[in-house]
């Protein structure tokens, strides 16, 4: 019997009426790289958060080398040898490498020595580790892959012996990340356990001994990473979901509506994040985007509906080229009968402190229907509102009422009535079924299908492949910010979680 | 040897205005480089400068005179950082209200207590700081240039001028060569990282503001009992407002904190002695227009000659763990 470094026995976690983390237990062996893996949102970096004290579950128990113990705070964990490289770098962007590891573990109330002693210790780790990074350089100068080192070097020099990694690959280069590979490979060959937290299968195949998959919170598996499959993780990790059915007849495509010709997106941290991408959709047919949540999806709808700018390439609007610098006019935009569901309807889509009727109009509010002369004809934005309220089914039905006050489905049913109400030829929608109850994705879904069967072009967004299954006549995968594959709405499930994986094809993988 | 003495003056007087300066910048860097922005300098300084006065007038001892503005001064800094760190509340609202406290608070109490139109008494001779001759200062005022120097613009100040000066030299040892420098920097630019490396953000905050508290105290105390004697209503004029611009130009610097406070107290200082006398070429300039002088150029200064400021990154937000 292996001992075991970490071990978690039924932790439950909740925020306000979301669950979080149900039941876990885990076990992570001593001296092997342990993979966690799941869709975004299964409760990963929830669990790590709590055993690095940032959170504390609700209940539940941890081990640390077989010892039940409490983690309170991260300086619980650092003290129990445990180490965190967050997603999001805990680094102070104008200090020095060497300022940023030893902070909070100075040792001395003056600096001079401590620094002394910090440098020293860089070089060993450097010599043993392959971490070669300047003491001296200055962390905001520094790439992304460097600033990751600096962040295993923090927790090194507060003697780790346990380190988590949440995410770490997501803002690396390929190259970047073969070279953390081989750090990890080294760090487990001195003896360290780390805990690699992600949702790419192709990494947990490449380097960990053992795997656990997390979906909706729940711990769901742990498997020895030689004895299982790419095609097994994948089903793990989305779940045989009961199969969403929605009666649709059948497609009558018409002309392109919508174009996007090699578009190539690069976001604020020099990522190429959509990578050469094209496609059409037609009036009358749904083209579902499939993939796992971060591969690019996100920032491809927000640079149809005119918010980001793109590098390069074209987006066309029923022919006409629209503005993919990132100041275009999302007015214009809908004037040219383009409306957008945007991702995030709580930032983009609604002003949660208004009272429903007014987010029932905004973004349409200079039309001549909702004004009378320069104001507002509040009287008609009321009614339209109701009217909206009782097509919609919104719960309740209270045009007066605060927007964060209503559910989460029916606040996505006033985006979508909002949106879908003005006649627009081509609807833009991301994620419409998130946080959405079951009740309502079902009409959410039928307003999709009526909207296709009256000639409107339907660009779906979404990293539920049931309801993309569902729902489109085409589907695309994308994987690291391409489109790698197009297939109908018949695929084969195995082969569509394939490819959201990154592998091209069955025949490929073969 | 006019032209010398002329400017000799000028420095001197230049070092007397920018003390109050100093010290609120310095305090205010404190607080900022830690991430919580004070505007309340004004407020705090103006009750330092009550308290020290009303303390040396009754028990006639400038050193409990300091000790009270301290006190006083560093109880408003824990009421910001009561509201701003623990609170979470906005911290510019926080500051307004400190200085409307401070200035409605110090006329009310010092009317009552004194009956003077809500002065102190007048303070008079070692009630108060009292200037110091340096050693063989007269014996070298006659030596050209190096001895007028020396004897009218080094030598001659109370002891909170040089507190002052070595107080530039403090703050940045403390800022820079210390532990506690480092977490204060480092809780004002990312506070998580200093979470998460396992280091209370409100305890360090807290102390900030703590320094602020403390060093707003020696410049009230320098207003009441130093370069004037005794309180005045709103003696304060807008000094706290200014040390708030000195520390922008100085980007949140010990070293360029000090030259700019320099600087803002030299315009003052020229401008005073400029004032009634005909300028070459321009002739008798309208008093208001001297007066306005230093603020203008502030304006400018800020607005166009110092580059980007970035401030903290950090700087007045409240930090808020749960995401």
């Amino acid at each position: 019997m292996v001992q075991a470094a970490i071990e978690l026995v039924g932790i439950n976690k909740s925020f306000g009426a979301v669950h979080a983390n149900k039941d876990i237990d885990l076990k992570i062996e001593k001296g092997t790289i342990h993979g966690i893996i799941g869709e975004n949102g299964a409760g990963k970096s929830t669990l790590m958060s709590i055993l690095y004290g940032f959170y504390q579950a609700d209940s539940g128990e941890i081990r640390v080398d077989g010892r039940p113990t409490t983690i309170n705070s991260p300086d619980d964990a650092i003290k129990q040898g445990i180490g965190m490289v967050h997603q999001h770098f805990m680094l102070v962007q104008n200090f020095s490498v060497i300022e940023n590891v030893i902070l909070g573990a100075e040792g001395e109330a003056l600096l001079k020595s401590s620094l002394a002693k910090a440098r020293s210790e860089l070089r060993r780790l450097e010599r043993e580790y392959g971490l070669e990074v300047s003491a001296d350089a200055i962390i905001e100068e520094l790439p992304v892959g460097l600033q990751q080192r600096v962040e295993i070097l923090k927790a090194l020099y507060r003697g780790a012996e346990i380190l988590i990694l949440d995410e770490p690959t997501g803002v690396l280069t390929p190259a970047e990340a073969d070279h953390l590979f081989r750090i990890l490979a080294q760090l487990k060959e001195q003896g360290k356990t780390v805990v690699l937290i992600t949702h790419k299968l192709r990494e947990i195949m490449a380097i960990t001994d053992n795997v656990s998959v997390m979906r909706q919170g729940q711990m769901v598996a742990t498997r020895k990473t030689g004895e299982t499959t790419v095609e097994e993780l994948a089903e793990l990790m989305v779940g045989r979901r009961v199969l969403l059915r929605v009666d649709k007849g059948e497609a009558r495509p018409g002309e392109v509506r919508l174009s996007v010709r090699n578009l190539t997106v690069v976001d604020s941290r020099g990522v190429t994040v959509v990578n050469d991408v094209s496609f059409d959709v037609r009036g009358g047919e749904i083209v579902g985007i499939a993939g796992v949540a971060g591969n690019g999806q996100s920032q491809l709808l927000e640079t149809i509906s005119g918010i980001r700018q793109a590098k390069s390439g074209q987006v066309l609007l029923n022919g006409e080229p629209i503005d993919v610098t990132g100041n275009a006019d999302p007015g214009e935009l809908r004037d040219r009968g383009l409306a957008h569901v945007p991702e995030d309807r709580h930032y983009v889509g609604l002003v949660l402190p208004f009272e429903e009727y007014e987010n029932s109009m905004l973004g349409y509010h200079d039309r001549d229907f909702y004004l009378r002369g320069p104001f507002l004809d509040i009287e008609a934005i009321r009614a339209d509102a109701r009217d909206k309220i009782e097509k919609y089914d919104i719960r309740p039905p209270n045009e007066r009422l605060k927007t964060a006050n209503f559910s989460g489905g029916n606040q996505q049913k006033i985006v979508l009535a909002r949106e879908m109400e003005k006649d627009p030829n081509v609807l833009v929608v991301g994620q419409p079924t998130r946080g959405v109850d079951v009740g309502a994705i079902e009409f959410i879904h039928r307003r999709l299908i009526d909207m296709r069967d009256q000639g409107k072009a339907v660009l779906l967004v979404s990293v539920e492949l049931d309801e993309i299954r569902a729902l489109s006549d085409r589907i695309l995968v994308m994987f690291d910010g391409r489109v790698v594959g197009e297939r109908d709405s018949d695929a084969d499930e195995g082969e569509l979680g394939l490819l959201m994986a990154g592998v091209e094809s069955r025949e490929a993988a073969e | 040897m006019e032209v010398v003495t002329f400017f000799a003056q000028v420095f001197d007087s230049t070092i007397r205005l920018s003390i109050p300066l100093l010290f609120a910048c310095l305090a205010g860097l404190f607080s900022e480089r830690a991430g919580v922005f004070d505007i309340g300098l004004e407020g705090k300084m103006l009750a330092a400068a009550f308290a020290g006065a009303a303390m040396a007038a009754v028990y006639g001892n400038p050193w409990l005179g300091l000790m009270a503005a301290i006190v006083v001064s560093t109880a408003f800094a824990l009421v910001h950082g009561f509201a701003s760190i623990t609170n979470r509340g906005n911290q510019i609202v926080s500051g307004v209200a400190i200085n409307f406290i401070a200035a409605g608070a110090t006329v009310i109490l010092g009317q009552a207590w004194f009956m003077q139109g809500g002065r102190t008494p007048s303070l008079t001779g070692d009630q108060r700081f009292t200037a110091i001759t340096l050693p063989f200062a007269s014996e070298l005022r006659g030596v050209p240039i190096i001895g007028e120097i020396y004897s009218v613009v080094l030598s001659g100040h109370s002891i909170l001028v040089y507190i002052a000066f070595f107080m530039v030299f403090f703050s940045w040892w403390v800022l820079f060569r210390t532990r506690f420098g480092l977490r204060l920097r480092a809780v004002g630019e990312n506070p998580a990282a200093v979470d998460t490396a396992g280091i209370s953000v409100a305890w360090l905050r807290y102390r900030a503001v703590i320094c602020t508290g403390i060093l707003c105290g020696f410049a009230g105390a320098y207003l009441s009992m130093s370069i004037g004697a005794g309180f005045v209503k709103d003696m304060t004029a807008g000094r706290g407002f200014i040390a708030l611009a000195a520390l922008i130009f100085a980007k949140w610097r010990p070293g360029p904190a000090m030259l700019a406070c320099l600087l803002f107290g030299f315009l003052d200082a020229i401008s005073i002695r400029l004032q009634g006398t005909p300028l070459p070429m321009v002739g008798r300039v309208p008093a208001q227009f001297l007066q306005a002088l230093p603020y203008v150029l502030t304006v400018v200064l800020l607005a166009g000659f110092i580059g980007r400021a970035i401030p903290p990154r950090a700087g007045g937000v409240p930090y808020v763990k749960e995401r």
